[in-house]
């Protein structure tokens, strides 16, 4: 029923009609909550409770704004997940390309148990590292500290495993040779020669450690304490409560929060996917 | 613990029952807008979860959300209508309905992404197998029963458990869903949740780090057995 129907008949039978209705039934299932977001934002408090719900843009986007940068330091906030996003990110990339190298193109002592232990960490469920995670940071003076979000993830297991990968499927050995008889110094080869032809894949880390810092909401709530160092997801979060929650300028926040995302995707959305699945799978 | 192990189950296992015939008609059908059909599927995956889950919590309104407001519309219709609740649902309030709410966006985020798991997995199934198939005259549905599913057998276990860990460990969501207390008699209440609670609002840190490596033996424990029961009897997957 599924799999024969594209080598089997010339014209369209039911089956794949059928198949193809339901794929798209579930592709505008995915889409609906997006589009909600974005029409809401642009709606009052008053108006999302209604009965139809608005169903098309409405006009109250900057009143929205004006509410939610009344209510919390949005602006503050947005800086805040751009800077620590921007800043866990270069970092990242800086020490994975390193680490991925060594680990791919030198010899070294316990190299194999070292290389274990590191992707052994990739196991270590994120819950488990929360407390720890604080004190640490509680111990360091870095709670409220937006190092405290960018600098523990730097060289972080999954980011080195990419570059590993990378670096042995795609630079010869000969030529890290050649250039060291050609009296390249070794910090040299890593800049001139490792760096540009990692590039495709310091692309993609890029855009995953990006993301991933951008949406971090368990790892800012543990560390960001007061709300002044809020990060955009918390942020947003502070502005639910139990009684009077502002929903219009609320969607607005998270319209906003999720416009970079999309930019993103909708340019790199093959990248992306593959990044992130090929990570997972080897 | 409970509430962990039910959100868990109810919202892994039907990630993959969709995901893995959703990956067949993507494979099979689709040419020209493969990637853009797959990126619907997967944009989810990559928005804030915060942002996603507010989203939700609008949708899932009670009185003005606009899932009950389906629900009731349908409730108007003859026939199906009987299937449908005449009044609107109380989808976060009520202690029953919060972990259906809660499974359903941790669904949606989800299915994409395994998608993208069997659609690499389907990829590498040879294309001559269906061929020889077809030749002994098998139906499409015996050739998915006998060549589609045992190939994709390790990718089945690989997500399967991926979703049980992911699944043990869920946070976000039902912490947003629930406004951070676990609803209605704790019915959203999930162990991780329950761990930040005892460590950061109530400041006993020594409980809650017991409670993480509980839950941090059930997952290595369910590894294992997944482990276990997806090795075919050779004992190479």
């Amino acid at each position: 029923m599924i799999n024969t129907s594209s080598h089997s008949s010339t014209h369209p039978r039911m089956s794949e009609i059928s198949a193809y209705l339901l794929v798209g039934l579930g592709a505008l299932i995915m889409l609906a909550p997006f589009y909600f977001m974005f029409v809401f934002a642009t709606h009052s408090k008053a108006d999302i409770f209604t009965l139809p719900p608005p169903l098309l843009p409405g006009a109250a986007f900057f009143d929205n704004l004006k509410i939610l940068t009344e209510k919390i330091p949005f602006w503050n906030s947005l800086g805040w997940s751009l800077y620590i996003a921007l800043a866990s990110t270069a970092l990242t990339l800086v020490f994975c390309s390193m680490g991925g190298y060594a680990f791919s193109m030198f010899e070294f002592k316990f190299k194999k148990p070292l290389f274990i232990l590191v992707m052994g960490t990739m196991l270590i469920p994120s819950f488990l590292s929360m407390i720890p995670t604080f004190m640490i940071m509680d111990l360091l003076g870095w709670i409220d500290q937006p190092h405290a979000l960018y600098i523990p993830g730097a060289a972080s297991a999954f980011g080195i495993f990419l570059m590993r990968q990378f670096v042995m499927s795609s630079i010869p050995k000969d030529l890290i040779e050649a250039a060291r008889m050609d009296g390249c110094s070794e910090l040299g080869i890593y800049a001139r020669i490792v760096l540009p032809l990692l590039q495709p894949a310091l692309g993609t880390l890029g855009l995953i450690t990006f993301i991933a810092s951008w949406n971090n909401f368990i790892g800012p709530l543990v560390v960001m304490r007061s709300p002044e160092m809020y990060t955009l997801p918390l942020a947003l979060r502070s502005m639910q409560s139990p009684v009077d929650t502002e929903w219009g300028a609320l969607m607005a926040g998270s319209a906003i929060a999720t416009v970079p995302l999309l930019i993103l995707f909708a340019f790199s959305s093959k990248r992306l996917i593959e990044g992130l699945t090929t990570g997972a799978v080897k | 613990m409970n509430n962990t192990f039910w959100l868990a189950i109810v919202s892994g296992v039907p990630q993959h029952l969709v995901a893995i015939p959703l990956a067949c008609v993507i494979h099979a059908l689709f040419v020209r807008t493969r990637n853009a059909t797959v990126g619907v599927y997967f944009l989810p995956y990559i928005t804030s979860t915060v942002a996603i889950a507010m989203m939700f919590s609008t949708l899932f309104s009670t009185d003005y959300g606009l899932i009950n407001f389906v629900l009731s519309r349908m409730a108007q219709l003859p026939w199906v209508g009987q299937f449908f609740p005449q009044n609107g649902i109380d989808w976060l309030g009520e202690s029953q309905y919060i972990k259906p709410a809660i499974s359903f966006v941790v669904f949606w985020r989800y299915v994409g992404f395994n998608t993208v798991l069997y659609l690499a997995a389907l990829q590498t199934i040879p294309k001559d197998m269906y061929e020889a198939a077809t030749m002994d005259g098998a139906n499409a549905w015996k050739q998915f029963w006998y060549i589609t599913l045992p190939s994709l057998k390790p990718m089945i276990f690989f997500g399967v458990t991926l979703s049980i860990i992911g699944g043990l460990q869920l946070f976000e969501e039902p912490f947003i869903l629930t406004g951070g207390r676990g609803g209605t008699d704790q019915a959203g209440m999930t162990t991780s949740m329950y761990m930040y609670r005892t460590a950061f609002d109530f400041n006993d840190f020594g409980t809650a780090s017991a409670l993480s490596w509980i839950l941090f033996v059930f997952v290595a424990v369910l590894t294992w057995l997944t482990n276990l029961a997806f090795k075919p009897k050779g004992g190479e997957a």
